[in-house]
């Protein structure tokens, strides 16, 4: 009996001792970041915004500067601004104004800024068999994917390409809820919805900067131009950035937040979003800075301080 | 930033990660799931093993209980966690949304009950008589406890192995409650070798997603042939 409890104990040491090397590389990653002021940022932000690689782009200097990490994570813009309204996120990076007003209405979010814009584009199969090539008339190629009932797919997950897509169907007039098979709601990040149309050759709405990024492993044109190549000022895609409210989430770290938001609408911010290149493009194109006030990026759109009856508030703006 | 020019060119490139990048992974990969297994092991084990030897009503619908367990969605076990460790949730305040503890936590709980039903067949296939002469030759409980572990090892280890082969392939818990972290130098911080090959494969990366998957396999292989050997006779013990 007793060899064999030796031998259970030796195993159990060996299984200790994995799991101390486990640890101990652990606490070696961390090392770095003692004896510097190490807070940690999260950002919640887009795919678009990650999987372009601009955050590392920005996000860099800032570690730098400032002696301390940030941790983004990419969700859906719904979803990073759930992750905030849970105060999980202390700022928010994302592409939707309607959902960015409802997050400051709600009291969640303070000291939103205008930070950049791209635009939306319809790719498709270049046998486009809607027959919307060129078109500079977002609503009217819609339409016509729907009347030839050529395959379409979807975000269908809340994002701001989502939102955006409906806001287009519904300029068309057309109801989402009534198409048939050739819609498909795919529930999936920009990248795997850009894979699945490449597989089907079906059309779908992408950001510009995602499409780019992507070009070379996928067989999918640009069927309508965004306002950038000129095409209509429907397909705009303006991204701005919201503080989480300390007032709401005593947790957040919200100095370090406004630091950030701060850093990325400098000049050396804007200059980093500018230079910022995938294949050769450029994917974004910085909106901070301007000499002319634009006080309308602070507050949800069409707000003003005279319909709110309460006029306090609203006089420090 | 060197990752994305890597990137970008994964063809031509030999191996198209920086070996920060891709080590670091592989040790996010492996301490979450070690420690998750670990874990999961020390509490399972227990249970399997009082399970296993004794008798009761209502034994058989535990059993299934269980083995109803290894078949959790990791996306809904993510989502429990998540609520669990969220600022709003009832372990708020520890902060641990976003981190290595909230993906063992999630990991443990997909493979405890792998561990826990996997070991309890192993440990109820002992033949009664072998325990009963444990008995006879005067060990105590805990010398027939080991007997039969010693008996049941290989179920014990192919349980192990399994919770290990669920914490390491999973992708949807993880996601969602470590986020898919890595810093702007490229250094993992919860990402892991699953977390990666699904944001290489969202990047119609589909090349340097299998160079992933390929090295994901190679490490599950290594882990089971070093518990295999732990496991076996012909291990260093004898």
């Amino acid at each position: 009996m007793t060899i064999q409890r030796r031998e259970f104990v030796a195993a159990l040491a060996a299984g200790g001792a994995a799991g101390l090397a486990g640890c101990s590389t652990l606490t070696g990653d961390d090392g770095g970041d003692a004896g510097i002021s190490g807070e940690t940022l999260t950002l919640t932000t887009t795919t678009s915004t990650y999987n372009t690689g601009l955050l590392d782009e920005l996000n860099a200097p800032f570690e730098d500067r400032y002696g301390v990490s940030v941790d983004a994570v990419s969700q859906g813009t719904g979803q990073a601004l759930e992750t905030a309204r849970n105060g999980d996120s202390d700022v928010v990076m994302v592409h939707a104004r309607s959902l960015e007003d409802e997050f400051m209405e709600e009291g969640y979010g303070v000291n939103r800024r205008d930070l950049m814009y791209n635009d939306f584009v319809v790719i498709g199969g270049p046998n486009d068999p809607a027959g919307i090539g060129g078109s500079d008339d977002v609503t009217e190629a819609f339409t016509a994917i729907a009347d030839s009932e050529s395959s379409f797919v979807s975000r269908g997950d809340d994002s701001g390409t989502h939102t955006k897509e409906l806001e287009i169907w519904d300029e068309t007039g057309l109801n989402v809820d009534e198409f048939g098979e050739w819609y498909q709601e795919a529930g999936q990040g920009m990248g795997d919805v850009i894979n699945m149309a490449t597989q089907q050759g079906a059309y779908t709405l992408a950001d510009r900067g995602t499409y780019l990024d992507m070009q070379d492993e996928v067989d999918l044109e640009i069927h309508v131009q965004g306002p950038i190549e000129g095409g209509p000022e429907l397909l705009a895609n303006p991204y701005g950035i919201v503080a989480v409210n300390p007032a709401v989430h005593d947790n957040v770290e919200y100095d370090l937040a406004m630091a950030y938001i701060g850093f990325i609408t400098s000049p050396e911010g804007q200059d980093l979003i500018e230079n910022y290149t995938a294949n050769g493009e450029q994917l974004f194109y910085p909106e901070s800075l301007s000499e002319e006030p634009n006080f309308q990026q602070y507050v949800p759109e069409g707000w003003s301080a005279d319909n709110t009856g309460n006029s306090s508030d609203s006089s420090d703006e | 930033m060197s990752l994305e020019s890597a990137a970008t060119v994964p063809l031509f490139a030999e191996f198209p990660f920086e070996w920060n990048y891709i080590r670091s992974i592989i040790v996010v990969s492996l301490y979450v799931s070690v420690a998750a297994v670990a874990l999961s092991t020390l509490c399972s084990l227990p249970i399997a093993l009082a399970v296993g030897f004794t008798d009761f009503r209502g034994k058989g619908l535990l059993t299934s209980i269980i083995n109803t367990g290894m078949g959790f969605p990791s996306v809904v076990v993510g989502l429990a966690v998540l609520f669990t460790v969220s600022n709003e949730g009832p372990l708020g305040s520890l902060e641990l949304v976003f981190t290595r503890e909230a993906m063992i936590m999630s990991q443990f709980v997909l493979a405890a009950p792998v561990v826990t039903g996997v070991s309890l067949a192993a440990v109820s296939s002992v033949e009664q008589n072998v325990r009963d002469a444990a008995y006879a030759m005067g060990g105590t409980r805990l010398d027939v406890a080991l007997v039969t572990i010693k008996e049941a090892r290989y179920g014990i280890a192919t349980a192990v192995l399994a919770g290990f082969g669920r914490a390491i392939s999973e992708v949807g818990s993880v996601l969602i409650v470590g986020g898919n972290i890595a810093s702007a130098d490229g250094t993992s911080k919860t990402r892991t070798l699953t977390t990666a090959i699904q944001l290489e494969a969202q990047r119609g990366r589909f090349e340097t997603a299998m160079i992933l998957g390929v090295v994901l396999l190679a490490i599950v292989l290594v882990v089971n042939g070093i518990v295999v050997r732990l496991g076996s006779d012909g291990g260093g013990y004898r």
